[in-house]
């Protein structure tokens, strides 16, 4: 019988698409690989859950009336002192909050540039997932949505930058925050922000987890729990605060 | 049974793919998906066109050549079955059912549903092996190993190297397979002499090929022998204690 079947005369190749890295020096060496970025994606990640929970924790107070809040923010740039400079541990926090913002942003964006290069004809047929769930494709739609809100959020309620917030007045930390959510399009703003917060952190509280090796049948149940309380937690609370001063309870 | 089939035909690595339907009448249930292809290609032979090329060999699930996207899914809809195992009692009678390869930069298409995984060697190549002269076996009791460490070194140990896990990542991601390959043996006492040189050697070239984890979890769903995710986790934190141990003091489990 005739063989049926003509040959493919071209050859399909296999090409690397990444070079191996040269190694630098540790810890540098650790930021090389994507395996290693996700690492310090997760440290920074760990960072930030801690920046927001305190965040929205030292919020709470603004229920407490004027004068506690106020005390608060007060506390907040006299941590230490008078054995550190008024304001330093303030800096120290906010410079190392800025670079964990940077090293995250930077490794979130690196690697997508290295996935979007590893599948070039994509599938051509509807595909079906299973695991891959709503909150961990959407990574990098929240994630930038956060970015933009943290630029918001400072120009609002941290600089007092005239076009975002034209009531604001220095030092008036509890009137400037019913000032800015009395009006509606901004408290939306912080609402939907921190839904998508939320989301990026019912992914990224569980997947941290993965990306340091932490893992034992012990916890392992737990992560997931773990990462949709947290989520819940600051979402709630966040939301709660725009919500009480439309509402008048906050005023 | 009756079935409609979307199936993937490409020429060449260079040529152009598209789908063709064909029919495929007088299935039994009992017939696995290849012998539903088999079938087709029975047809396409008679009728003088080319068959349906796909890989296969020992249609057991155990030798990982007979990877394919069936509906979407890698290995199609059953879990933990490679496609020679999958069944059509799975499918409903008279469906139509699409089958399209495995897609990734590093798994390019031979022809038709057939791809070249052979990026896999390179990871297996930088690492995958403990190379030391083991003689003939030594008594079991020199060497321990508790119970749960040799279950999960089994466990790993099941990959078939078939390449879903790939296939099914969003990220084209083998952090399963790597994972697999270099646990089965780090778990192991047999495995420690070369332990992070081998993590940090396939690690590093899995990175050269594929794309990499952002945890979608997506890999254990498609792999045919239920590799767990585990594994890569396992892999992280070895990588990043390949990257940083004193090498020096790592052979006795000072470091
Ligand atoms: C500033 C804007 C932000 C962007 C653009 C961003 C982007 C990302 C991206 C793309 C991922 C990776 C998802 C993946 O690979 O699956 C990620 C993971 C993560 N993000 Fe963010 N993120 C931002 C802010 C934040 C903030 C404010 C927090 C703190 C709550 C946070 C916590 C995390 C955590 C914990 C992870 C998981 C890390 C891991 O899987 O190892 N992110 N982020
Ligand atoms: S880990 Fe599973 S899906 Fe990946 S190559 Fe091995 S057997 Fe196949
Ligand atoms: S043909 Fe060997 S695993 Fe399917």
């Amino acid at each position: 019988m005739a063989q049926a079947t003509p040959r493919s005369t071209v050859e399909a190749a296999v090409r690397p698409i990444r070079k191996r890295p040269k190694p630098l020096p540790w810890p540098l060496s650790l930021y090389q690989t994507y395996v290693g970025k996700k690492w310090v994606m997760a440290i920074t990640g760990v960072i930030g859950l801690l920046f927001v929970a305190g965040h929205m924790f030292g919020n709470i107070k603004m229920y407490m009336g004027e004068q506690e809040f106020l005390h608060y923010a007060e506390g907040l740039r006299t941590v230490a002192y008078p054995i550190v400079p008024e304001k330093f541990l303030l800096w120290v926090a906010r410079l190392g909050l800025l670079g964990a913002l940077v090293l995250h942003l930077h490794a979130a964006f690196s690697i997508w540039n290295h996935n979007r290069k590893v599948r070039p004809v994509g599938y051509q047929s509807r595909r079906d997932y299973i695991a891959a769930d709503w909150a961990s494709r959407t990574m990098l739609w929240t994630g930038p949505i956060i970015l933009l809100f943290i630029a918001f959020h400072l120009a609002d309620l941290t600089w007092g930058v005239e076009a975002v917030n034209p009531d604001f007045q220095s030092g008036e930390v509890y009137q400037n925050v019913v000032a800015s959510f009395s009006r509606w399009p901004v408290a939306t703003i912080y609402i939907v922000a921190n839904v998508a917060l939320g989301i990026h952190i019912y992914h990224g509280a569980w997947s941290l987890f993965q990306s340091l090796g932490v893992n034992n049948p012990q916890i392992n149940q737990g992560r997931r729990i773990f990462a949709a309380l947290f989520a819940l937690a600051i979402v709630a609370g966040n939301v709660s605060f725009p919500l009480a001063v439309l509402l008048g309870i906050v005023e | 049974m009756k079935f409609t089939l979307k199936v993937w035909r490409q020429d060449g690595p260079e040529a152009k793919g598209r789908f063709e339907t064909y029919e495929a009448n007088n299935i039994s249930d009992e017939m696995s998906f290849l012998e539903v292809l088999d079938v087709v290609n029975e047809d396409l032979i008679h009728a003088g066109q080319v068959p349906i090329h796909f890989d296969h060999d020992c249609r057991e699930g155990i030798c990982g050549s007979c990877g394919m996207m069936i509906n979407g899914q890698a290995h199609g809809p059953q879990r933990g079955t490679a496609t020679c195992q999958l069944h059509m009692r799975k499918f409903q009678d008279g469906a139509t059912i699409v089958v399209e390869p495995w897609r990734a930069a590093s798994f390019p298409i031979v022809r038709d549903l057939v791809v070249n995984r052979s990026a896999f060697d390179r990871i297996i190549e930088a690492g995958g092996f403990v190379s030391v002269n083991t003689g003939s076996a030594v008594e079991a009791n020199t060497l321990p190993v508790p119970k749960q460490v040799a279950d999960a070194a089994m466990d790993a140990a099941q990959c078939i190297g078939c390449g879903a896990c790939v296939a099914a990542c969003p990220n084209g991601a083998a952090q399963l397979f790597t994972s697999a390959k270099l646990q089965h043996l780090n778990l192991l006492p047999q495995g420690q002499a070369e332990r992070w040189e081998r993590t940090e050697n396939m690690v590093e070239t899995m990175e050269e090929y594929f794309g990499t984890c952002t945890n979608h979890g997506e890999c254990e769903t498609a792999c045919p022998k239920n590799i767990s995710i585990d594994f890569i986790a396992y892999m992280n934190r070895d990588y990043i204690k390949a990257k940083s141990l004193n090498r020096k003091l790592a052979g006795q489990g000072l470091e």
